[in-house]
Parts: C-alpha cells; structure tokens; sequence
C-alpha cells in the first residue's frame, strides 16, 4: 500500500468516527430529549373526542380561533389561496350539507359552525401519506403530522374529506405575527392541520381552543373513560358527526 | 449505440437546441418554485393538485400505450408491429420519465422524496405507483435497448428479454390501474370515487397512446428515411378507433350514473365540468372542444375511408390526443376539487412559471425521445444498408 494511499483511508476512518461523536455523545450525555415529553402531570385518555355545542357559541367571538392560531403560529396570509387553517368557521349549510332543506331559515343556513380536523378513528390521510408523516397515535387515537418527514405531495389533502389540512404553499414564517417559541414553526412545502393540542396536554393543559372559550361551548376529554364529561354528554344528547356515512369515524361531534 | 445520437442533419440539432432552450426556460422557473414554493402556481388551499399531476396521469397513460404494439407483435405473433414496436417502447420510457418528472416538480420539499423509500408505506398507492412506474421504465429501457442491440448486431435477442417482455404486458395494465387507484379510493372526492376510473383510465390511454405513435410515425416518414408501412398504420388506427369509442362510452357511464340517480354529490363535479356551477365556467370550453374533437375523430375513423386517407388519419389523431389530453391533462384532477368538500368553488388558472415548468418537462421528454428514436431509426438504416 502506498503511502498517499493509506494516509486517505486513515483520514476517511477519522473522519467517519467524527460523524458517530456527536450522536454518541447526545447519547450518554442524555441530550436525547424531545420537546413535549409526557410529564407526571400530563392528561391521559385512550379516545380524545370534541363535541361542539353550538348553542352555546357566541356569533362574531373568535376566542377559540385566535388561541388556537396564536400558540401554533399559524401564518395570516390575508388570502384564501395560500391560507392555512386549523380551526375555523363555516356556514351551516356547507358543514352539513345532507341537513339543508328548502324550509331551513337563511340565519340557521348561514350560522357559523366552528371546524377542524376530527382526528378520525380511520382516517384516509394516514391511510394514502406515503411517508407516514401522518399517522395516528396509537395511546390515544389523535391524528398527528410529522413536519420533517412531510414530502408535500398533498395526498392527505385530496384524502381528507373535510377539507381540514393546508398546504403551507410558502414560507409561513413572515406571515406569523408573534411566534410562540413554545412551538415549531413550519417551513414552506410541508402540510398541516390541527393536532388537538397534543403538546398542551402533555403537559396536563386541555386544548387552547376549549381553553380560550369562555361560553365553554368547546367539550374535550376521553370518549373511552366512562366517568369523563364527553362520554356523558355523547351518550345522552343527539349529536352530529360530519359525514359518518364514509367511515371515517370523525371525533368531532356537533350539537346544533 | 448512443454514439448515433451524436451524428445528425442540420434540422436534428436545430430541433434538439429548440427542445434544450424550453428545457432551461423551465428549469430556470423551477428554481424561482423551489425558492419560493408551490404558492408560486395556480394551485391553492382548495384545489391542490393541479397541471403537474394531471400531466403525470396523462402521461402514463401514453408510457402505457406501448403494449398495444408489444402485445400483438409478441402475444400473437402479429408481424406488421415488429418494426415500430422499438417506437412504443421508447415512447413508453420518454413518457414514464416525463411523469416522474412531474411528481417532483409537484412535491413540497423535493429533497425528502426518498423518503417514500426510507419509510415505505405499503397502504398508500403512492408507494405502489413509484414501484410500478420505475419498474416500467427500467422494464422498456432493458427490453428496447437489448432488442435493438441484437438487431445491429443481426442476431436473435437473448432468451432472458422474452421473460422481460412478458412482464412487461400485465405491468403496463399496473401502471394505469395504480395511478386511477390514487383517485378512486378517496372517500371524500365523488367525482373520483368511481370503480370506472381505472378501466377508464386504461381506455383512454389505448387511444392517446397509439393516436400519437402514428403521428410519430408520419413525422419520421417526413424527416427521415424510416416508414412504418402502411400496415401498421392502418392496425394502430383501429386501435386507436376501438379505444376513443370505448372511452367516450365510458364517460357516458358516469354521467349516467351521476345524473339518474340525481345524487347531488355525483352531479355538482360534471355540471361543474360541462355547464358551469354558480356562474364559474372555467373549464366549460375546454370540454365542450374535447367532446366536440372527440367526436369528430370518431367520424373520421369509424368510415374506412377516411381512415385510410393519411392525411385525414393524421388530422382524427391529432384530435383524439388532444382531446383526451384535454379530458386527463385539464379536466380530471382539478374537478376533483371544484367544489370543495366544504362546498365552495375555487377556480384553478394555471400561472406562467407553471405552465414553463410544464413545458420544460414535456421538453425533456421529447428530447429523450428525440436521442432514442434517432439511434433507433440510425440502427435500422445501418442494418438495411
């Protein structure tokens, strides 16, 4: 072997040893932490559900709309073509379009109904993603993104049957009025959606937009908990979930 | 054999510098879209797949056309297609990188494309359509390059490329049938969800393909000293004829389908596509012109003498091309989407980066197209002499 030679194979050796070092010592240096780990306090549940109740939202408030984008730095693009939403209004008749009627009023056709993702029991968008960067969570059933696996295809878009994820179609950044440094902001080509505040309730807090309501319209808990507030109330009271007859199971249920 | 690529007329390399430039022009917008992001197309939070992917579904239709001359020529020993069945095969492997192509120009974050390999996801046809899709390119090269190798050097191909093109006739159906899978199995989008779509698919793909090998052929009699024959052209002509009726009746399907049962979910798209919803009739004109040529290339081709006069063969295969690109490159993917599933309409208009994006694209293709018949045609001039 020559000597230019095995001088090359040492420096490659030293150098490939140089890449492992600093994983090695994140490692043993217990570096390995990610952001929201499950404390002692954290909530737990088996089912995350919401049920909206719709009587009791006040017409024009945007609490819970402005929480939730205020501590998700969601962007404000000020169009629709760009726009990301996570929770957001929609007229009645376009929420639950089976239940319109000729004889339903104008204000009951128009009346704002709050919309996000609703987490579904079977959702399609896990099922089409080709990277798995959506995926739901196994513990508890909610619907989660993987902003650094995304590829930007937007299948889980065309997949989504209600119209609840957005694709950030440029750099979101300038557009977030004040970043909340508690949470990732995203990059241009990535999608995203609601995650019914899973880093809130690792840390025991209940979602920012049941939190910020205060005509305590918004109902968050555990569908699999027998004693929880959510089982009771979906037990004993008509709700409407969004297009049940797809076989999506949506998690989101409407009292109107 | 790539050397061929490299000696040709004046009027080759005016055309390769032509096809170059588009190339550039596009990969110059590409890098203005990388910077600033998808926002810079037409495209929007409610239709989110536009031009790129619907020139993708296009064009995988037109790789997979090339099974309709490997087929009869190998199948049923139909000797007529042994000529231009190199033709098909190239057409074929133009096309399929032409709609990988359009798959990551469409992406968000390109660089992560591998992901889809890294962590493969055997319940998105996504994943599937990336292995039938590569698989068919590297199926066509393998199989057109040794074929043609074995013709210069005028002995019979290996024994192992047999098995190749065997394989190579149920993978064409794949590619088309999974791509059709990406649409028709999404609960939310009625117009997609059709069991039709894939035999649909498949239809239209049979007459766009051939229609546009047959134009390959006429041009190649023009510039170059290679004819098809008559023959051939006349066999792909019925193909072509059998396919577009089949396809218009297919099409006819669906909207009875929609329409009768008076589903409003089913109808909104068509109305939508053909009339016009609440005033927005962006796409109406297209339509009514790819119906209008579709049914014009029927009429030429169904009469056996129109068909058999050239240049009017020519004028109904143009029309069956651009009408079925019309119907798959325009209209399918983005009505997907008009109206949303919240019930609004957003109209798609293509922007200018996008549409030089997608023109440096289909350039690419017709440059590898361009290289592969000329060492194609080259071959078999040296063979003859």
């Amino acid at each position: 072997m020559n000597p230019s030679r095995r001088t090359f194979l040492k420096l490659t050796g030293l150098s490939l040893l140089g890449l492992s070092a600093r994983p090695a010592w994140d490692a043993l240096a217990g570096n390995e932490k990610t952001k929201f780990v499950k404390g002692p306090e954290a909530l737990k549940g088996k089912r995350w559900a919401m049920v909206v109740e719709m009587a009791k939202c006040r017409e024009g408030c945007r609490d819970c709309l402005d929480a939730c984008h205020r501590v998700h730095n969601v962007p404000d693009f000020k169009n629709s073509k760009d726009e990301i939403k996570w929770i957001w209004k929609e007229p009645m008749k376009a929420v639950f379009p089976e239940q319109e009627h000729p004889y339903l009023g104008e204000p009951l056709k128009e009346r704002p109904v709050m919309v996000l993702c609703n987490h579904c029991d079977n959702p399609p968008c896990v099922r089409v993603c080709p990277t798995q960067a959506t995926f739901k969570r196994r513990e508890d059933g909610i619907v989660m993104m993987d902003y650094h696996r995304c590829i930007g295809c937007r299948f889980c878009v065309a997949g989504c049957p209600y119209g609840a994820r957005s694709m950030n179609f440029r750099d979101p950044r300038p557009f977030i009025k004040e970043v909340n440094p508690e949470f990732p902001t995203r990059t241009k080509g990535v999608v995203e959606k609601c995650n019914f505040c899973v880093e809130r309730l690792a840390q025991g807090l209940l979602p920012a937009c049941v939190e910020a309501c205060k005509e305590k319209a918004l109902i968050f808990g555990d569908l699999e908990n027998p004693q929880s507030k959510i089982r009771e109330v979906v037990q004993s009271r008509f709700t409407l979930r969004r297009k049940p007859e797809l076989g999506t199971s949506p998690q989101v249920y409407y009292i109107l | 054999m790539l050397e061929k690529a490299l000696i040709g007329s004046k009027k080759y390399w005016i055309w390769l510098f032509f096809l170059l430039v588009v190339l550039l022009v596009g990969a110059a917008n590409y890098l203005r879209q990388l910077d600033y992001g998808l926002g810079i197309t037409g495209m929007s939070r409610d239709v989110t797949w536009a031009l790129y992917i619907a020139q993708f579904t296009f064009l995988v239709g037109v790789a997979a056309s090339a099974v309709m001359l490997v087929l009869p020529y190998y199948l049923h020993n139909y000797k007529a297609f042994g000529r231009i069945t190199i033709l098909g095969e190239f057409l074929a492997v133009a096309s399929v990188v032409m709609c990988l192509t359009f798959i990551i120009v469409d992406l968000g974050q390109p660089a992560r494309a591998f992901n889809v390999i890294i962590y493969p996801t055997p319940s998105s046809i996504l994943f599937w359509d990336m292995i039938v899709l590569n698989g068919y390119l590297l199926l066509n090269i393998a199989i057109g390059w040794t074929v043609l190798d074995s013709e210069r050097k005028e002995i019979a191909p290996p024994k192992w490329v047999k098995i190749l093109i065997y394989v190579s006739i149920p993978w064409a159906i794949s590619i088309h049938t999974v791509t059709a899978f990406i649409y028709a199995g999404l609960p939310g989008r009625s117009f997609w969800l059709t069991a039709i779509m894939a035999p649909r698919f498949l239809a239209s793909a049979f007459a766009s393909g051939p229609a546009l090998l047959i134009l390959l052929c006429f041009i190649l009699r023009r510039f170059t000293r290679f004819d098809a024959g008559k023959e051939p052209i006349q066999a792909l002509a019925k193909i072509v004829t059998y396919a577009v009726i089949i396809s218009i009746f297919f099409v006819l399907m669906e909207l009875f389908t929609a329409f009768y049962s008076q589903i409003p979910e089913h109808m909104k798209h068509f109305t939508y596509l053909f009339v016009g919803l609440e005033g927005h009739r962006g796409l109406v004109p297209w339509m009514w012109a790819s119906v209008i040529l579709a049914f014009g290339a029927v009429i030429l081709l169904i009469n056996p003498k129109t068909r058999e006069n050239e240049g009017l063969l020519a004028l109904a295969c143009g029309a069956v091309f651009v009408s079925l690109w019309i119907e798959k490159g325009l209209g399918l993917v983005v009505t997907g989407f008009i109206p949303s599933p919240l019930d609004k309409i957003t109209e798609y208009t293509p922007t200018g980066p996008e549409v030089a994006i997608t023109l440096g694209v289909w350039a690419l293709g017709f440059l590898i197209l361009t290289v592969l018949y000329k060492i194609a045609i080259s071959v078999k001039e040296e063979v003859e002499n």
